[in-house]
C-alpha cells in the first residue's frame, strides 16, 4: 500500500491556481479511441470512407460498393455517428442509400447484431464495416426488418433478385420508390 | 455561560470524536503495519483534508452526510441536478419545500447546518464546467454517479493530472485517488481507483453492463414484451413521424413526448396482443431509469466513505480494489482485484516528449515519429485539440483524410497552431493505443537556425 498522505500533509493548492498560461483541453477517451480504431482502419476494396469535416472523426460516412451478390454493381452509403460514450456504446449507424434489403428498412434502420445486442467495447469501427459488408453479401432473411423481402428472398430468390435490381436501377417495388443507386 | 456549562460543552466534543479517536490513536491487529498512531491524523481530517463528492443524489446524500460525521470539514459538493419529488424517499437530506432547487446547495446546507464545524461547498453545475485547477486542489475524489460518460470524464481529468519524472516513474504527489460508487437496484459495487497505479475505468469498461437492448428486427417483426412496443416507437417510429419535428429529440423527461410514445406504443401492442404497456414502463424504458434502493446506497455509501478515511488517514489498508454487493437473494459479497490493462487509453498514456525546433514543420514531427528510435512508428495518425476543439493534422492510413490533410506537412507547425508545450495525439499500429506527445521546442537551435 502507497502511503499516499505521507507525501500529502501540506496544504494542497487553493481552487483556480491552475498553471501559467491555462492548459490544452485534453480529448475525451472516446475522441483517443476512435482515432486509433481509423489509424487502423483496414477497409476491404469494396469499401471507402469520407469524412465531411476531417477535424471531426466522430462523424463520416462509410460507403459500400459490393462486387459481387446481389447488390453487385449498388453504391450504399452509410453514415456513422460516434457518441460520447464509445466504445462503451455502438456508434449509431444508418443507411442513406434507400435500398432493398431484407435487414435494412426504408428509414435505413440496419439490423445488424454488433450494432445493438451484441456491440462490445472491444470491437471496433473495423468490425462494423465487415458486418456491413457481409450483409450484402448474404442478406438474412431470419432476422428481418424489411418482412416484404424477407419473405421473397425466402420463397422465390429469382422474384427477389428481379426486385433488388429494379430498386437498384431505380424504381418502385410494391409501393415503395428506390432512388437510383448503381455506380 | 458557566464553568459547568463549559464543561460539558467540553466533555461533547471530547466525546463526539471518541470513537474515531480511538482508531487513529492507538494501534491494532488490522492497522497497516506502517501506520503511526497519533492525534495529529484526526486534525489532517478535519482541518487540512479536503474532499470532492461527485453528486448529490441518493449515494451522495449518504456520502455526504457519512464524510461530515467521520470529521472531514472541507468538503466540496458537486451535481447539476435539481430535486424532484420522486427524490424524497432516500434522498433524506431534502425535504418538500426544497423540490426545484439545487440538489447540492440543499445538501450542503442541510448539513452544514446539523453537523456544527462542517464547511460543505456547493457547485451547482456540471463536472466539465470545472477545469483542472479545480480538481487539483482536492486530497481525494469520492463519487456516486449514474452515469457512465461522467464516471469516464472525471476518470480521464484525474489521469490528466498525472505527473511523471524524468525517468517516466509517477509521481505519487500528482495522484488523487478515485473512490468510486454505484448501485442499481439491490445492486452495488464500491472500488478504489489510485490513478496511474491501479485499474481506472476505462481499464474495467467492461464491467459495466451493456445498456438494455433489444435485436431490431425482434422489435420490428416479432415484439413480444411491452417493452418492445415502447423500444419501437422510440427507435423507429419517433424517427418516421417526427411529432415535433426534426430538429426535436425525444425526450423522456417532457410529460408530452412520454404520452405520444405511449398512445402509440399501446396502439401496436393491441395489434400483436401485448399486454402492460403503461406510463410508468414508457417511461422506464425512455429514461432507461435504474430502480434506487435507498439500502444499497446506504452499503454502497458507507464502504466508499470508509475507504476515504482509510485513504485519509493511513489508519486501515484499503481494499484491493472492486467490492461487489448483491442484495437480491440473501446478502453476497466478495472483493476482487480488477486489473489494469496495459492497452487502456487513459491510464497508460503515459504522456512523452518530442524535441523540435521551432520553425520546424509538420513533416519534420511525421518523419520522427517514423525514424526516432524512441518511437519507430509505421504510419501515425496525428491529431491534437486547439481551443477546445479537435484537428486532425495528418492521417496517411485513411485515404480521404489523407487527401485533406496532406498539405499540412508543408506547413510550419506554429502555422497549425502549435506552440511550445503543445500535445498532440498520435496513434499507430505500433502502440497499443493513441498516445498524448508534448512538443517541447529547443530554443537554442532556434536561436542557431534563424541567425
Ligand atoms: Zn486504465
Amino acid at each position: 500500500m502507497i502511503k499516499l498522505f505521507s507525501l500529502k500533509q501540506q496544504k494542497k493548492d487553493e481552487e483556480g491556481t491552475a498553471r501559467a498560461g491555462g492548459s490544452q483541453k485534453k480529448a475525451s477517451a472516446a475522441q483517443l479511441r476512435i482515432t486509433k480504431d481509423l489509424n487502423e482502419l483496414n477497409l476491404p476494396k469494396t469499401c471507402s470512407t469520407e469524412f465531411p469535416d476531417p477535424d471531426d472523426l466522430l462523424n463520416f460516412k462509410l460507403i459500400i460498393c459490393p462486387d459481387e451478390g446481389f447488390y453487385r454493381g449498388g453504391r450504399f452509403v452509410f453514415s456513422f455517428k460516434v457518441g460520447p460514450n464509445y466504445p462503451h456504446e455502438p456508434p449509431k449507424v444508418k443507411c442513406e442509400t434507400a435500398v432493398y434489403h431484407p435487414n435494412i428498412d426504408l428509414d435505413g434502420n440496419v439490423c445488424l447484431n454488433i450494432l445493438r445486442e451484441d456491440w462490445k467495447p472491444v470491437l471496433t469501427v473495423n468490425s462494423i464495416v465487415y458486418g456491413l459488408q457481409y450483409l450484402f453479401l448474404e442478406p438474412n432473411p431470419e432476422d428481418p426488418l424489411n418482412k416484404e423481402a424477407a419473405d421473397e428472398l425466402q420463397s422465390n430468390r429469382r422474384l427477389f433478385e428481379q426486385h433488388v435490381q429494379r430498386a437498384m436501377r431505380g424504381g418502385y417495388v410494391g409501393s415503395s420508390y428506390f432512388e437510383r443507386c448503381l455506380k | 455561560m458557566t464553568s459547568g456549562e463549559t464543561q460539558t460543552v467540553n466533555d461533547y466534543q471530547q466525546r463526539k470524536w471518541q470513537h474515531i479517536r480511538k482508531l487513529l490513536e492507538r494501534s491494532g491487529p488490522f492497522c497497516h503495519p506502517d501506520f503511526e498512531p497519533s492525534p495529529e491524523i484526526l486534525d489532517f481530517v478535519m482541518s487540512c483534508c479536503k474532499v470532492l463528492i461527485v453528486g448529490a443524489g441518493g449515494l451522495g446524500c449518504e456520502l455526504l452526510k457519512d464524510l461530515a460525521l467521520m470529521g472531514f470539514k472541507t468538503i466540496h459538493v458537486i451535481d447539476m441536478d435539481t430535486i424532484e419529488l420522486s427524490n424524497l424517499n432516500r434522498q433524506f437530506l431534502f425535504r418538500k419545500t426544497d423540490i426545484g432547487l439545487s440538489k447540492a446547495k440543499c445538501a450542503v446546507e442541510f448539513v452544514n447546518k446539523r453537523i456544527p464545524g462542517c464547511k460543505a461547498v456547493a457547485h451547482h453545475c456540471t463536472i466539465q464546467d470545472m477545469d483542472e485547477g479545480f480538481y487539483r486542489q482536492f486530497h481525494i475524489v469520492v463519487c456516486g454517479l449514474d452515469s457512465i460518460v461522467a464516471r469516464r470524464w472525471l476518470n480521464g481529468m484525474l489521469m490528466s493530472l498525472l505527473q511523471y519524472n524524468d525517468d517516466r516513474s509517477l509521481d505519487q504527489s500528482s495522484v488523487i485517488p478515485l473512490v468510486d460508487g454505484g448501485t442499481e437496484g439491490f445492486k452495488g459495487n464500491a472500488r478504489l481507483i489510485l490513478p496511474g497505479m491501479s485499474a481506472c475505468i476505462e481499464c474495467t469498461l467492461d464491467l459495466y453492463p451493456p445498456q438494455k437492448t433489444f435485436p431490431l428486427c425482434t422489435i420490428a417483426n416479432t415484439p413480444r414484451l411491452p417493452e418492445h412496443c415502447v423500444e419501437y416507437v422510440k427507435v423507429i417510429q419517433w424517427a418516421k413521424e417526427n411529432p415535433w419535428g426534426a430538429s426535436t429529440p425525444l425526450d423522456g423527461d417532457d410529460p408530452q413526448h412520454v404520452a405520444w410514445v405511449l398512445e402509440k406504443a399501446q396502439e401496436r401492442a393491441i395489434k400483436h396482443g401485448i399486454t402492460n404497456v403503461t406510463y410508468r414502463l414508457t417511461q422506464g424504458v425512455l429514461k432507461n431509469i435504474i430502480p434506487a434502493v435507498a439500502s444499497t446506497n446506504a452499503a454502497i455509501a458507507a464502504a466508499c466513505a470508509t475507504e476515504v478515511f482509510k485513504l485519509a488517514t493511513s489508519c486501515c489498508t484499503n481494499i484491493n480494489n472492486y467490492m461487489v454487493l448483491n442484495m437480491s437473494e440473501g446478502v453476497y459479497s466478495y472483493t476482487f482485484n480488477a486489473e489494469r490493462r496495459p492497452d487502456c487509453v487513459a491510464c497508460s498514456n503515459t504522456t512523452r516528449v518530442l524535441e523540435l525546433e521551432s520553425d520546424a514543420t509538420l513533416q519534420t514531427i511525421y518523419d520522427k515519429l517514423c525514424e526516432d528510435q524512441a518511437f519507430l512508428m509505421k504510419s501515425p495518425g496525428i491529431t491534437t485539440v486547439i481551443n477546445g476543439r479537435n484537428k486532425t493534422l495528418y492521417m496517411s492510413s485513411v485515404k480521404s483524410i489523407e487527401e485533406r490533410t496532406r498539405d499540412n506537412l508543408k506547413k510550419k507547425i506554429t502555422e497549425l497552431g502549435l506552440y511550445n508545450g503543445a500535445e498532440i495525439l498520435v496513434a499507430d499500429i505500433t502502440t497499443p493505443n493513441t498516445i498524448t506527445i508534448k512538443l517541447k521546442f529547443d530554443e537554442n537551435i532556434d536561436v542557431d537556425m534563424t541567425r
